[in-house]
């Protein structure tokens, strides 16, 4: 037995309202690709919140995705701080890729002591950038990164194994690169629906970076 | 000019109190002789119960049941005159600690600093009272005069001569800092104020009480000059603590240390400096001391932050034995440019400067946890970085993004040659090393960074990734 009502009476008797999609701010944050930019809501990086990379194995340009968005930060004069990196940023190719070397700051911690690390400097407002290698963070421990950077009006990204992209987490924003095929899928991002299509990767910029030749990559972005 | 005189009436009791636990339970101070041991000064709480300074100790203890009794030790009031002297060093240059128990501080001078003096001895009476120590503080025309209104007057200002003068002829004979026995024999002569002594004939007088009372009764008028001995502030700070119980937990420190570390502030304030570098002594009933070097890595003076970083290394302290004492010694203490700031710089709530920050962190993590980066002019991949200095310019060549700290063995199928090979030579004087480079793209998608000896191409040895 069902009851078909038209729409336009219950919004005439005012029992059913319409939602406005919620227009945002634009972000200040751009990422430094014009693809990934049009996909998010804010046009950029969501400004003072958590957000997730999501990484299957090293080496497939994950630092190609940050690049742009830390030189645009320390060239303004902003310091990033890199909590406890799998490996050591090789100089050269970060300052090839416009990052201003004297405003980074690598700190080193042990496993324990890295959500503490991140934390402190998130909230302190004295970093432009915070980048962390949680080895393993709970839904807790997230949660207080998450308030830390909303505190310090900080762009705090967490790169984390893929494998945790199946549980839920706080961050405003997950991405999740992929090898093979190399594409670039957003599952989640706050004050949106993530798009259907996955990313090429490496994704189209203004300026190719690291420039490594034969690379089929270059042809992928030529046809993007 | 004008001396304040700060006079400290209980100076070796607030020591004590000031590092004591409990300093609302009944406390004595005692010295003398083993056999006859005298009540020295009491605390509040055991005025209340009726002890005071002069009882014999056996007497204190038939009168009041319960007291905590703590040896009188003339060194460390000393110490604590001295560290006194380095506080008052911040309001005047003339600060001299010659006469006991008290401070003689030129205070004119700093009018135009701190204020016309109502508000400079505000100041002055809420510093001592954060410090804790009990003060009288009197304000007169010359320093000798200063001391001994002081003793009878908390709160006297004087600033002109005549009425000095009142204020001296007010002043009984036996305060006003004579000789004992001078000031003894004018009571029987029948003198009870300064100002029946100041009308009696100076020669004859002189001649009954000798030169040197004489002097001092021209000292206080301000007819003569004496120079004082000044205060020159150490150039390092120490301060000591020594338990009368063990402690077995770093914990336990914390409350001590907190004080040691405020002191410290106070006393760099005074100089208008930072500390760089300071040691905390853990010392144990036998055994080596325990040495907790606090580094930084630059000059700070703000005594919450000391305290915190001091924390940060005590906390990972491992206790092998109980502590006895605790000693805090500062040795290098640079000059403290504080940092810029913008004025119309927006920050959120909370927010810390860096280098704050950075202490803080490194005081958890380890001295070396926190590192710049920048590039060293080498063709050796693993030298070609340095964690501080000026970066020297990069090479345009394909470098990867993550470099392996030891390279390891590449362990893949079907590798497949991107590009390469591109030589990477050292001298055979210098660590003798030929690799060939190779981009390579393994069998999952990852880009790396490989090498091999020169010439062939299988046995990749992994030594980074194209992140």
């Amino acid at each position: 037995m069902s009851n078909v009502v038209a729409l336009d009476h219950l919004f005439d008797a005012r029992r059913l309202w319409r939602g406005q999609p919620q227009a945002h701010a634009p972000s200040r944050q751009p990422t430094g690709f014009p693809l990934l930019d049009a996909a998010l809501p804010g046009g950029g990086w969501p400004e003072g919140v958590l957000s997730e990379v999501l990484l299957p194995l090293d080496g497939i340009g994950e630092l190609g995705l940050l690049w742009p968005t830390l030189a645009r930060l320390t060239q303004a004069g902003g310091r990033v701080a890199l909590i406890a990196p799998p490996y050591l940023p090789f100089p050269a190719a970060w300052a090839n890729a416009g990052v201003r070397l004297d405003r980074l700051q690598i700190v080193r911690a042990e496993p324990r002591d890295v959500p503490w690390a991140t934390e402190q400097c998130l909230r302190s407002a004295a970093c432009a950038a915070v980048l962390c290698w949680p080895h393993q963070a709970d839904d807790r421990t997230l949660r207080r990164l998450q308030l830390a950077a909303e505190t310090g009006q900080c762009l705090g990204i967490a790169m984390r194994p893929a494998s945790v992209a199946v549980h839920a987490s706080p961050a405003a924003l997950r991405l999740v690169l992929e090898a093979r095929p190399a594409r670039l899928r957003v599952l989640k991002c706050r004050g949106g629906n993530p798009p259907a299509q996955p990313l090429p990767w490496p994704l189209p910029t203004g300026a190719p970076s690291e420039p490594v030749p034969d690379s089929p990559a270059a042809t992928v972005a030529d046809r993007a | 000019m004008l001396w304040a005189c700060i006079l400290l009436p209980q100076l070796a009791l607030d020591g004590v109190l000031r590092r004591h636990a409990t300093p609302d339970e009944p406390l004595v101070l005692v010295d003398g002789p083993v056999q006859r041991r005298v009540l020295r000064a009491v605390n509040a709480a055991a005025k209340a119960q009726g002890l005071r300074a002069g009882l014999p100790l056996a007497t204190a203890q038939a009168i009041c049941a319960r007291f905590a009794v703590v040896e009188h030790d003339p060194a460390e009031t000393t110490r604590w005159h001295d560290f006194l002297a380095a506080w008052a060093y911040r309001y005047g240059a003339q600060v001299s600690r010659q006469m006991p128990a008290s401070l003689l501080i030129e205070v004119e001078a700093s009018f135009r600093l701190f204020g016309p003096w109502p508000r400079m001895e505000a100041l002055l009476r809420e510093d001592l009272t954060a410090l804790g120590f009990r003060h009288r503080i009197a304000l007169a025309p010359n320093p000798w005069a200063a001391r001994a209104l002081a003793g009878v007057h908390d709160g006297l200002v004087i600033t002109h001569d005549a009425p000095l003068n009142q204020a001296l002829g007010q002043l009984p004979v036996e305060r006003a800092g004579l000789p004992p026995e001078a000031a003894d024999s004018l009571r029987r002569m029948g003198l009870r104020r300064l100002a029946q002594v100041y009308a009696l004939p100076r020669a004859a007088l002189g001649r009954r009480v000798g030169t040197e009372t004489l002097g001092q009764l021209d000292r206080l008028t301000g007819a003569l000059a004496t120079p004082l001995d000044c205060y020159q502030p150490p150039d390092h700070f120490e301060s000591r603590i020594e338990f009368n119980y063990e402690v077995g937990a770093t914990g336990q420190l914390l409350f001590p240390l907190r004080r040691m570390t405020g002191d410290l502030a106070a006393y760099l304030a005074g100089r208008d400096g930072g500390v760089q570098r300071f040691v905390l002594r853990l010392e144990h009933e036998r055994g080596a001391a325990t040495e907790v070097p606090v580094g930084l890595l630059a000059p700070e003076r703000d005594g919450g932050m000391l305290f915190e970083l001091a924390r940060g290394r005590l906390d990972l302290v491992q206790l092998a034995a109980p502590v006895r004492a605790l000693q805090l010694i500062a040795r290098e203490l640079p000059p403290f440019v504080p940092a810029g700031r913008d004025l119309f710089d927006v920050r959120p709530q909370q927010a810390v400067p860096w280098e704050q920050l950075r202490e803080r962190l490194r005081a958890r993590l380890g001295d070396e946890a926190v590192h710049g980066l920048s590039i060293h002019a080498d063709h050796r991949p693993e030298r070609a970085w340095r964690d501080h200095g000026e970066s020297a310019g990069a090479p345009p060549l394909p470098r990867p993004g993550w470099l392996l700290p030891q390279p390891i063995p590449l362990r893949d199928r079907e590798p497949r040659i991107l590009a390469g090979p591109e030589r990477v030579e050292s001298g055979w004087w210098d660590g003798d090393v030929r690799r060939d480079y190779y981009v390579i793209e393994t069998s999952a998608g990852q880009r790396a960074w490989a090498y091999c000896p020169v010439g062939e191409r299988e046995g990749f040895m992994l030594h980074g990734w194209f992140a």
